[in-house]
């Protein structure tokens, strides 16, 4: 279940493209409660999946289309989406910005080809992030993805840019 | 090194420069960074990383770093108020520049504070950070733990983008603005299209500064890494002239290799519009005039400078907006040169509500935000669903010469008409 482990399994929350920084956590309420991310939690995905923080479950993990993340900065958009307990993202590709977001927080997101097109909401799905494979369970489809690059890994298997500087030291990065 | 790279992209000459050691598209390479910047959004992850995820109270920047407070300046909140209150505080314990309340909009206030020059590299805790392009800069919007890497170490990494090059041909018509080119662009090549890419642009000459910026500034839309333009004399001018600043050069040379090359036609392009609920879904204005309006808004980072507010005076002046029109510099030196060339007191005149420098309801927070059912035209650059209030609003981003005939009307009008 953990990162640490390099195995992520997890029931899935299916979304579509274009899933922009707005419809994680839309600026009216980031900026009400700009001083604190976590009374921001019950506004997540507030217009995609209404109620979303009061059915998501520890370890659940999002399967969504392409542009992934596109737009704003903010990094309290993966922040929040970790904070509910998603343990990976999966999807055709990710905006860069949210990308980097997503893994300096160590968020592991997955780009795949095949997984988005067969997965259904509540499909079962584990990811191997050292084997670069992603398994749909419940389709019984298995996908080799791009492994990481090595930085990129690193930042991963150590929670994120900040441990990974706090374990390794300055020059990790 | 220089001389080495002197046949290659824009992209790789400055990122190589900063790597000490040639790159390629493609390298995941360690840069130094010339340049950090985040406001009153991302600041405060960037102060809860510092001092409670790292635990330091005090540290000494590596290199140059910026706060500003523009995104919800004067507070609105008494939560923006203590985020305020804190950014403050680690900039004043750390020798921090602080751009405080009313000094403009980050994008805007760091140009003309002189901190980027041409060859940097700007990691600004903003996506639309890529707007310092026009300064002959690799300015690349990230998030805020990015934003804590640059202070604390100088340096952060990133892959090498690859370059595309867009070639201006011919140069705007009457009632074209730099906003039509950057819709234009992101209408062309849609969003998500540039990710892992860097635009550079090619013949700019007849293009004025700040239409630079609105262009670059739209580059993030496409998700492109960066958006750079060459250094001419225009820009040579800008920096002798409004910074008494000498600066490098750095221009591509001429057989940098890109993974692909877009013309643009300057001559054909015609005001657009970019119709909700997405930036990328652009059409010419004439196909939505008549739409009805409930607000304008003329400003943010994209289109908040002197010559956005000098061409909506021109067209105002002697009429009265049938519906409300709302006004913000992007910084209070561009509020000046306004007021003290009459626009302010024409926008005034013609019945527009002009506020202080700030991003304005841009982003959703304060000054103007929309009701249900309730649409916008806004020369920002954002249109997703509730953007600038409730979720059933609706945002049509145009030009400010777009905006000020719109405004006229009530509803959506081509400026054509009004030059």
């Amino acid at each position: 279940m953990t990162v640490e482990n390099y195995v992520i399994r997890g029931r899935v929350w299916k979304l579509g493209d274009n899933i922009t920084t707005d419809h994680i956590i839309s600026g009216k309420h980031k900026f009400a409660f700009i001083d604190d991310v976590n009374k921001m939690l019950p506004y997540l995905f507030e217009e995609v999946i209404p109620g979303f923080i009061n059915k998501v479950s520890p370890g659940d993990v999002i399967v969504a289309g392409s542009n992934f993340g596109i737009g704003s900065s903010r990094e309290q958009a993966p922040r929040l989406i970790k904070l509910s307990g998603i343990s990976a993202i999966v999807a055709k590709n990710f905006a860069r910005i949210f990308y980097r977001n997503s893994i300096n927080i160590g968020l592991p997101l997955i780009e795949a080809r095949v997984i988005p097109d067969i997965t259904d909401n509540g499909d079962i799905l584990t990811i191997d992030l050292k084997k670069s494979i992603v398994i749909n369970e419940t389709k019984n489809v298995i996908e080799q993805v791009k492994p990481f690059p090595q930085l990129v890994l690193n930042i991963l298997l150590n929670g994120g840019i900040i441990n990974l500087l706090k374990n390794k030291g300055l020059d990790a990065v | 090194m220089k001389k080495e790279l002197a046949n290659h992209t824009m992209t790789e000459q400055i990122l190589s420069l900063n790597a000490g050691r040639k790159v390629q598209p493609g390298d995941i390479v360690t840069v130094k960074v010339d340049l950090v910047y985040a406001h009153d959004g991302t600041a405060p992850l960037v102060i809860s990383a510092i001092k409670d995820e790292i635990g330091l109270e005090r540290f000494e920047p590596k290199t140059s770093v910026a706060f500003f407070i523009d995104h919800v300046a004067p507070a609105s909140t008494v939560n923006a108020a203590e985020v305020h209150r804190k950014m403050r505080l680690l900039a004043k314990n750390n020798g921090i520049n602080l751009y405080d309340v009313g000094r403009g909009i980050c994008h805007q206030v760091a140009p003309e504070e002189g901190l980027v020059r041409p060859g940097y590299v700007v990691f600004g805790a903003d996506s639309h950070t890529t707007t310092l392009g026009a300064f002959s800069s690799f300015a690349t919007g990230v998030g805020s733990t990015d934003a804590v890497v640059a202070m604390l170490l100088g340096k952060n990494w990133l892959k090498v983008p690859e370059p595309v090059k867009i070639k201006f041909e011919g140069s705007i018509q009457k009632g074209v603005m730099g906003k039509d080119i950057a819709l234009h662009l992101v209408g062309l090549f849609r969003a998500g299209s540039m990710t892992g890419k860097s635009l550079e642009f090619d013949n700019v000459d007849s293009i004025s500064i700040d239409s630079r910026m609105t262009i670059t500034n739209m580059a993030t839309e496409v998700d492109a890494d960066a958006a750079i333009m060459p250094t001419d004399k225009k820009l040579l001018n800008y920096y002798k002239f409004e910074l008494g600043m000498e600066v490098e050069h750095i221009t591509p040379g001429p057989r940098a290799e890109y993974a692909d090359t877009v013309i643009v036609e300057l001559n054909n392009l015609e005001p657009l519009v970019s119709a909700p609920p997405n930036v990328d879904n652009v059409h010419a204005v004439t196909e939505y005039e008549g739409v009805e309006v409930d607000q304008v808004f003329i400003g943010s980072c994209t289109n908040g400078r002197l010559e956005d507010l000098e061409i909506a005076a021109r067209i105002l002046n002697g009429k009265k907006v049938k519906t409300r029109c709302i006004v913000i510099p992007a910084s209070i030196r561009v509020y000046q040169k306004a007021l003290s060339m009459g626009i302010i007191d024409v926008l005034i005149k013609a019945g527009c509500v002009v506020g202080p420098p700030t991003c304005g309801p841009c982003v959703g927070a304060h000054l103007g935000l929309l009701a249900s059912g309730e649409t916008a035209l806004s020369t920002s650059n954002r249109n997703f669903p509730g953007r600038m209030g409730h979720k059933d609003s609706k945002v049509f981003l145009a030009s400010p010469a777009t905006a000020a005939a719109t405004a006229i009307n009530g509803k959506i009008t081509d400026p054509r008409g009004y030059l």
